[in-house]
């Protein structure tokens, strides 16, 4: 068959289809908005965007974060705590992290978690500079921050082993209820943690 | 597959993968259908009343919505979660090995009772059991008559000749034992001791209780790996990547003068 589109348009619709959770018909969708959409400026600011994504980030060289200056903002902070490190998957959970306005200490982002099934192994990930990290720096405590889910546990029992003869305090988040959740349907092994790690009310 | 729009099955997950905004797509292997795929929807919020039950590994009872494609996961209540395989990485390492292995040998959509028998038995010991390579062995050939690969280690596989216990030749490419005098038969053949045979064909035709206390050396229980692992390596047409990370996590463990993952070995 023909193709019917014109080529520019067929470009784009192929591109937006390569992104996660984009099929073909949002991908067309999404290309004929453009193409004939209300909002004018939209596709010279999608365009401008795109390019500035490219050019004007990198990994921050202590924490790889996703920043545009190295360091990034809270590696260059002096005011946050250099003495706490809190160790995360992915550049997202460092967001997630700082709008809880709980944590002031340092991050450092892995790029992923360890996974025997999908072979990711620890070349794959930031460990070797983490570890590298906690040997030089100053930290009296490292958490853990890793997802509740069986590569985020390998990661954080992986680091254990390998951080097992450094200073620090290692820790690792609390499981347990989260906020709106019914007891009757949470999973055993999140309530079995959940009662371990009690809290006596003051 | 059955008929109705809705169906029930219990099933171990052996693999999942983020999809879409918050959704998980799982590879289930069930009792009642064998493998097949099912979407979790919003499977990855800590409020989903499904994120706890759909996690690697675990066995749960899960009511499934027919999908055109996929199927839709709409209630999963866990029955076993095998703990203590989130708690240590060797026994978590093993229980993706287990996962894995079934995953690329077992066909969509097939019911094998007796191969879901198997996972779950091997999941329940991999959380259970010190004795990981005998376990993993154990595993693994009883994995391999269930789907259909049995290796011969009765009879020559050139001359069908009974194989006495000796010294002798294993051939992953001719399936199984060839006996002295037969060798040159496979360019590729392997040296195979008389203690590697014998415990081979003891796993082999018994069940994990009759032989879960066998003690071995450490050199015997790398033969009967590498043995294994090539025959295994042979049929899939490939490594194995939880074992290529097992290795790994041994080499790290002898390179700190730590003691060897595998307490047994």
């Amino acid at each position: 068959m023909a193709n019917i589109l014109p080529q520019p348009v067929q470009q784009l619709i192929n591109n937006f289809a390569r992104l996660p959770g984009v099929g073909p018909k949002t991908a067309s969708r999404l290309t004929f908005y453009l193409l004939r959409g209300t909002d004018k400026s939209l596709a010279a600011d999608l365009a401008a965007a795109l390019l500035e994504l490219g050019e004007k980030t990198r990994y921050c060289s202590r924490c790889f974060n996703i920043t545009e200056n190295d360091p990034c903002e809270v590696c260059a902070d002096e005011s946050r705590d250099e003495t706490v490190l809190c160790v995360v998957e992915e550049p997202l959970d460092v967001v997630a992290i700082e709008r809880s306005r709980a944590y002031t200490g340092l991050y450092h982002v892995l790029h992923g978690a360890l996974s025997p099934i999908e072979g990711i192994g620890p070349d794959d990930l930031r460990i070797e500079e983490l570890v590298q990290r906690i040997d030089d720096g100053a930290f009296n405590e490292v958490i853990l921050a890793t997802n509740a889910t069986l590569e985020g546990d390998s990661t954080a029992l992986y680091l254990q082993r390998r951080l097992a003869g450094s200073n620090a305090r290692l820790t690792r988040l609390a499981r347990g209820l989260s906020v709106g959740g019914d007891i009757e349907y949470t999973d055993e092994i999140t309530l079995s943690r959940a009662l371990n790690g009690r809290q006596e009310m003051h | 597959m059955p008929r109705e729009r809705t169906f029930r099955t219990e099933a171990i997950v052996l693999r999942r993968s983020d999809f879409g905004e918050a959704d998980r797509l799982l590879t289930l292997y069930s009792r009642e259908y064998g493998k097949i795929r099912a979407i979790a929807k919003g499977a990855r919020k800590p409020q989903s009343r499904k994120t706890g039950h759909v996690e690697l590994f675990m066995r749960a009872n899960y009511l499934l919505a027919q999908g055109r494609n996929l199927h839709i996961v709409t209630q999963a209540e866990l029955v076993e979660p095998y703990a203590p395989l989130r708690e240590d990485l060797v026994r978590a390492t093993y229980a993706a090995y287990v996962t894995e292995l079934l995953d690329k040998f077992a066909p969509d959509e097939e019911v094998n009772r007796t191969l879901y028998q198997l996972l779950t038995d091997a999941l329940a010991r991999f959380a259970l059991t010190d004795n990981f390579l005998l376990a993993a062995r154990h595993y693994e050939l009883h994995l391999l008559t269930l789907v259909g690969f049995q290796p011969q280690l009765f009879r020559c596989v050139v001359s069908g000749a009974t194989i006495v216990e000796e010294d002798q030749f294993f051939s992953v490419e001719l399936g199984g034992l060839i006996a002295p005098g037969h060798e040159r038969a496979d360019r590729n053949v392997r040296p195979i001791s008389a203690a590697a045979v014998k415990v081979l064909r003891y796993l082999q035709t018994r069940q994990w209780g009759a032989v879960e206390s066998l003690q071995l050396r450490t050199a015997l229980h790398r033969e009967l790996e590498n043995h294994l692992h090539a025959y295994l390596a042979f049929h899939l047409e490939r490594q194995v990547k939880s074992a290529e990370f097992l290795q790994r996590l041994r080499n790290e463990a002898q390179l700190r003068d730590s003691s060897p993952i595998e307490p047994n070995s």
